[in-house]
Formats: C-alpha cells, sequence, structure tokens
C-alpha cells in the first residue's frame, strides 16, 4: 500500500481568502478569473481584505461581488469611478477599488474615468481589456481592433465610419493625477505574474495614498471572438499586444521607491 | 439663534451642514450654484467631503456611493441637471439608500433660461428615471420653510431609507428673507447596519440594485411600495389659509402658492371668500386633505408655474367633488399676483359647473389676453 503522508505535505495552491468558495459564472478560458485570482492574492498577502471595499461595474463582471469575499457595492454601466470617489471621500482609510471592463471604462464612463484620474482619487482601478462587449453578446467595444469582426462591426470594424481603439492608460498617463498606469497580459504564466506584480504596485500606490493606480489587462473573450480558449492566448498575443503595447505608461518615482516585504 | 437675512441657496446650504450632511457631490448650475459655492466653502473647513464632480451624471453616482456608507450625504441642481441625474436616481432607489437633492428649479424645456419655474413636478414626483420607485419631495415657500424642509429632508432620508427631494424654485433660491438657522447638529456616530464600510470582524456586505431573478426583483419592489404606504401614512403635511369659510379654493405649491396668498389677501379685503391649500410634502400628495377641502368648495383653481403638472393629481384626488380650474404661468414667467386676482374675481362671479376637459384650452386662451395686454 502506497501511504501518502499529508502531514508532511506543503500546501502550494490554495483558494485565497479574498475569494468566495463559490463557481463563477465566466466562460471556461476567459480570463476574468484569472485576473479576479491575482487581485485576490494582492489583497490576502497584503493583509487588507477586511479594509478594502469593491465597486463592481457592468459587464461580464457585474457579478465580481459574489466572488471576491469582501464589502462591495454595485456601481450604474460606467460610473463605477465616481461612485468609488464617494465611498472613498468618506473612508479616506479604506481600500477601495474598481473592476471595470473596456465598454464600461472606456465607452460609457469615459469621463468619470478621466476625472477620477486627474483628480487624483486614491482608489485603484482594474480595466479588463478585451476588445469586446462581453455581456451583451460580443458587440464592438471602444478598444475593437480595426477590421475585427463584432457582432456590431460585422464586417470587420470599419475605422473610416467606426473608427480607432482607444488606449486608455497612454491617455491616462497624460495626466497629473495619475501615479500609476501600466498595461499587462494574461495571455501567459509569465505576463500573468507581471500583472499579479503590477495589481501589487496598485494597491501599494493606494496604501501609501500616493493617489490614482490602474492596470490594464489585455483579457480573452473567447466565447465573443468565436475562438478555442487556447486560440484565444493566441489572439491576445499575435493582435492584441502590438495594438495595446504592454508596458508602464506612468509610474512616478514615489511608487518607483516603494519597497515592502514579500509575504 | 436669532433671524438673520439669507439667501435661500446659502440657507438651504447651510441648513444642510448643520443637519450633519458628510458629503456634497455637485456640478454649478444657475440658479442654485450658491449653494454649491457654500459647500465648497463649508465640508473642507469642517473635514467633510466635497467633491465639484464632472457632470451631474457623475455628481449623482458619487452621492450612490457615498450613500452606500449610510452618512448623511447631499446634491443639488437645477432642472436640465436633474435630468441627467435620473439615472443615479433610480439606481440609488432599488439600491435602498438614503440622500437629499435638492433641485432649485428654472425655466424649460431644454436649456430653457434661468428664471424661476414648477417644471420638475412631475420628473420629480412621478418618477423620471426608470422603474416603480418614489421619492419623498418637500416643497418650500421661503427661505424659512426652505431650511426647515432641508433639515427634515435629511431625518426622512434616514428613516425610510429614501431620496428625499426638496424642490425649491429659481427665486426661493435667489431670494432674501429674514431666517433662523438651527444649531449645528452632531455627526452621525452610529451607522447602519446594511452600511458598506469595509469594517473588519463581520460578515461582509453589499448593496447592489441587480436582481437577476424576477421574483427577487418582485420583493424588492413590493418592500419598496409597502415602504411607500407608510411613508404615505405618515409624512403628509400641507398647509391651510382661510379655508374656514372658503368657497374657492386656490391650490399652489412653493411660489405659486406664495403668489396666490397674497392675491387672496386682496380678494379677501374685497369681501370673497377665497382660500388656500399649500401642499408641502408633493409626494406623498396630501391626497386625503384635500379631498376634504374639496366636498365644502364651491370651486378650486390650481395656481401653478408650469403648464399645470399638479393639475392632473388634484382632479385625481378630487374626483370631481367640485369643479377644478387652472391658471399657469410657463418657461420661467412667474404670475402677478393681480393675474390671479383676476382669476379669483372671474370665479365669484361665475363658478361653471363642470371644465372636464376644457380646462387647459380655456386657460391658454386667456393667458393670450393677459400677455396681448402688456
Ligand atoms: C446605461 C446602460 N446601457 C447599456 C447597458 C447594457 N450593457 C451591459 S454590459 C455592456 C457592455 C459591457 O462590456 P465591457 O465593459 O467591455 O465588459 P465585458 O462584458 O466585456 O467584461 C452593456 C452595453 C447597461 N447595462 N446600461
Ligand atoms: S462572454 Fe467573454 S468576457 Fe464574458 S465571461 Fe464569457 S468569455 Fe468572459
Amino acid at each position: 500500500m502506497v501511504a501518502t503522508d499529508i502531514q508532511n505535505a506543503k500546501l502550494v495552491y490554495e483558494r485565497p481568502e479574498s475569494l468566495a468558495d463559490v463557481a463563477t459564472h465566466y466562460c471556461p478560458g476567459c480570463t476574468h478569473g484569472t485576473a479576479h485570482r491575482l487581485v485576490a492574492e494582492v489583497l490576502d498577502e497584503m493583509g487588507i481584505r477586511e479594509h478594502s471595499i469593491g465597486v463592481a461595474s457592468v459587464g461580464c463582471s457585474v457579478f465580481s461581488y459574489n466572488y471576491f469575499d469582501m464589502d462591495f457595492v454595485q456601481a450604474a454601466h460606467g460610473r463605477a469611478p465616481a461612485m468609488a470617489t464617494g465611498v472613498k471621500r468618506v473612508f479616506p482609510d479604506r481600500t477601495v477599488f474598481t473592476y471595470q471592463g473596456d465598454g464600461d471604462l472606456a465607452s460609457i464612463g469615459m469621463a468619470e474615468i478621466m476625472h477620477a484620474a486627474a483628480r487624483g482619487e486614491n482608489i485603484t482601478v482594474i480595466f479588463i481589456n478585451n476588445a469586446i462587449y462581453g455581456m451583451t453578446g460580443g458587440q464592438m467595444a471602444p478598444t475593437t481592433l480595426p477590421g475585427m469582426k463584432t457582432t456590431s462591426s460585422p464586417r470587420g470594424r470599419d475605422v473610416e465610419t467606426q473608427g480607432y481603439p482607444i488606449r486608455m492608460s497612454e491617455i491616462l498617463a497624460t495626466l497629473d493625477g495619475v501615479s500609476y498606469v501600466v498595461r499587462r497580459s494574461l495571455h501567459n504564466p509569465a505576463e500573468i505574474r507581471k500583472s499579479k506584480k503590477a495589481i501589487r504596485y496598485a494597491f501599494e500606490t493606494q496604501q501609501r495614498g500616493l493617489g490614482f493606480s490602474m492596470v490594464e489587462l489585455l483579457s480573452s473573450c473567447p466565447t465573443n471572438w468565436g475562438m478555442t480558449p487556447l486560440d484565444s492566448l493566441t489572439f491576445i498575443e499575435d493582435k492584441m499586444v502590438p495594438a495595446f503595447p504592454l508596458g508602464d505608461y506612468k509610474v512616478i518615482d514615489a511608487v518607483k521607491s516603494m519597497k515592502w516585504k514579500e509575504g | 439663534m436669532a433671524k438673520e437675512l439669507l439667501k435661500g441657496n446659502v440657507a438651504m446650504a447651510e441648513a444642510a451642514v448643520r443637519a450633519g450632511c458628510e458629503a456634497y457631490f455637485g456640478y454649478p448650475i444657475t440658479p442654485q450654484t450658491e449653494l454649491l459655492e457654500h459647500m465648497a466653502a463649508r465640508m473642507p473647513e469642517l473635514g467633510r467631503a466635497f467633491v465639484q464632480a464632472e457632470s451631474e451624471v457623475a455628481a449623482i453616482n458619487m452621492v450612490y456611493g457615498a450613500a452606500c456608507t449610510g452618512k448623511r450625504v447631499m446634491t443639488t441642481s437645477s432642472s436640465p441637471g436633474v435630468s441627467l441625474m435620473m439615472e443615479g436616481i433610480s439606481y440609488i432607489a432599488g439600491t435602498e439608500v438614503p440622500m437629499v437633492l435638492i433641485d432649485v428649479m428654472r425655466g424649460g424645456p431644454g436649456l430653457g433660461n434661468i428664471a424661476p419655474a414648477q417644471g420638475d413636478y412631475t420628473q420629480m414626483v412621478h418618477g423620471g428615471g426608470h422603474g416603480d420607485y418614489k421619492t419623498i419631495v418637500l416643497a418650500p415657500a421661503s427661505v424659512q420653510e426652505a431650511i426647515d424642509l432641508t433639515a427634515l429632508a435629511f431625518d426622512l432620508a434616514d428613516k425610510y431609507r429614501a431620496i428625499v427631494v426638496v424642490l425649491a424654485d429659481g427665486s426661493l433660491g435667489q431670494m432674501m428673507e429674514p431666517a433662523e438657522l438651527p444649531e449645528m447638529q452632531p455627526l452621525k456616530k452610529q451607522l447602519p447596519d446594511w452600511a458598506i464600510t469595509g469594517e473588519p470582524g463581520r460578515d461582509r456586505r453589499l448593496l447592489t440594485s441587480i436582481y437577476l431573478q424576477p421574483e427577487d426583483e418582485e420583493t424588492t419592489n413590493i418592500r419598496l411600495q409597502r415602504r411607500w404606504m407608510e411613508i404615505e401614512a405618515n409624512e403628509v403635511r400641507y398647509q391651510e389659509y382661510f379655508l374656514d369659510d372658503a368657497e374657492i379654493v386656490l391650490v399652489g405649491f412653493g411660489t405659486a402658492g406664495r403668489v396666490a396668498l397674497s392675491a387672496i389677501r386682496h380678494a379677501r379685503a374685497e369681501g370673497i371668500k377665497v382660500g388656500l391649500f399649500r401642499p408641502v410634502s408633493l409626494s406623498p400628495f396630501p391626497a386625503e386633505a384635500l379631498r376634504l377641502v374639496a366636498r365644502k368648495a364651491k370651486a378650486m383653481l390650481v395656481v401653478e408655474m408650469n403648464a399645470g403638472q399638479m393639475l392632473n393629481d388634484v382632479r385625481l384626488v378630487t374626483q370631481g367633488a367640485c369643479p377644478v380650474d387652472f391658471y399657469g404661468r410657463m418657461g420661467g414667467v412667474v404670475p402677478l399676483p393681480d393675474e390671479i386676482l383676476s382669476e379669483i374675481m372671474r370665479l365669484a362671479r361665475f363658478t361653471p359647473h363642470d371644465l372636464n376637459g376644457h380646462t387647459r384650452a380655456a386657460w391658454l386662451d386667456r393667458l393670450e389676453v393677459v400677455r396681448g395686454a402688456k
């Protein structure tokens, strides 16, 4: 008989405390779940789960409040940064973050994100860029690539009539109120690690009262892209990364010099 | 505290500060701007939150966030800005969090003008945002009443987890009158058990207006309806003037009610038995009280600074107990006491038995004559 010595086994992977023990409704292969986990791990490692208040947006992540185990409010479509402003101004010592899709943040909520950033609101924004409107069934988003087929650009996004994609990290980086804005991707383990580190930086920025922080994450939508999960990761690498280059768009010196003990 | 000469907008702002308002979010718009400006000066000096938002859409959503913390929060605006706030108002109602909104109404529709009007009655009293929700709407007719109702608004909002609107107009916002401000109230110490506070050591809390299962959403709607019935039972407010022997009863709220009252005083001096019923809570509407008045009256005249938005409610409530006539000015024109006096004289000379259907057409004809005479 082979005995398994669980007493001496080392636990190397478990559900973060910040993530509720429920199944998510995300489609198989969707990287929304990966992003959730990264945020949860960071909040755990920083020990700030119970002091955090999340602001859910409207999009596929509308039920993110069911998955994160902390106080949550649910914003109207695009208004999460305004709602987060209201919460944060009343409770400046709480960690307040929004979790928004690209339709939410870069289309209907453009004014709210720009002005929250310009005011240097001390909040953290997790921005999921999947180049499409996921929840409503795959319409064109402000981030849809030129030529990309969606249900509302059935012949492919025609830039003559439907304009060009918006690069939010680059735009926000021009604002003096922004302290930390970077773009990362969720398409392979190396990038996922970098994404997590960026999320840590963003929350540390807020924790130290240094101002507005945002992490843009290139994310997959196999369902509405009409691809297998694997192909959609390749799509991110081959098509999205060239259009939305990964990198640090603005990191102020005070953020660069932050130090913390790894948990 | 002694009486001082106060401008309406400033008085309402200071009343909110003293009622313990801890967060204010707004966007400039005439004729309410002094309100925002007063908050800009006062809130930071008291260590409370003030943000000039990028739009009324943002302002109401900041209020939404702050209201979820259970603290006292307020925004203020004027008609076009309030139209923009309708999205947030519906969400706040659906989430059942308390807030106060002061609407200093101006002429419309559209960009209109900055003169006083009452064109927001329908959008505030009968909704404006989507879904079945009700807001408490209080209409002051003087600076003192504006102060008192602002303070009351915060209490009612907390008590019923409700949206309370103080529906003023440009003349109330801009006028100066002697009035007395209340003492500064202490800030709320105990936050309600639903408040989002990020407090460690308890179960997590969630505030949302989404109920994906229709049955759950219906449960919420039933709760909202029941709570509204409680509000209807407890929070009706109105003022009666010279009604004891009145044969002609004027019905008007806010500034229109106030102008009507001065016309009534002149008419009384001429021996005409006329009085005023002034709803203070437009929502809940003082239905029962008005019904009783209608039973004793020979005729009613609804006076408004709009095209008869409350007229519809008065008719519905009085159910033909007496003829209901109408006189209104629109687009930012405030009726003169003389205009209302001649309306009273007209009704004193001849009271039609049945006005149904012809009220508005007849009023517009008379209005053309009044305008032509100038
Ligand atoms: C005011 C308003 N307009 C439209 C909608 C419908 N709607 C829901 S989600 C959504 C798009 C969300 O897309 P995105 O932000 O990219 O998030 P994803 O679903 O892709 O994660 C839209 C248009 C809404 N809920 N509210
Ligand atoms: S529709 Fe797209 S974004 Fe939404 S859960 Fe499915 S794969 Fe993810």
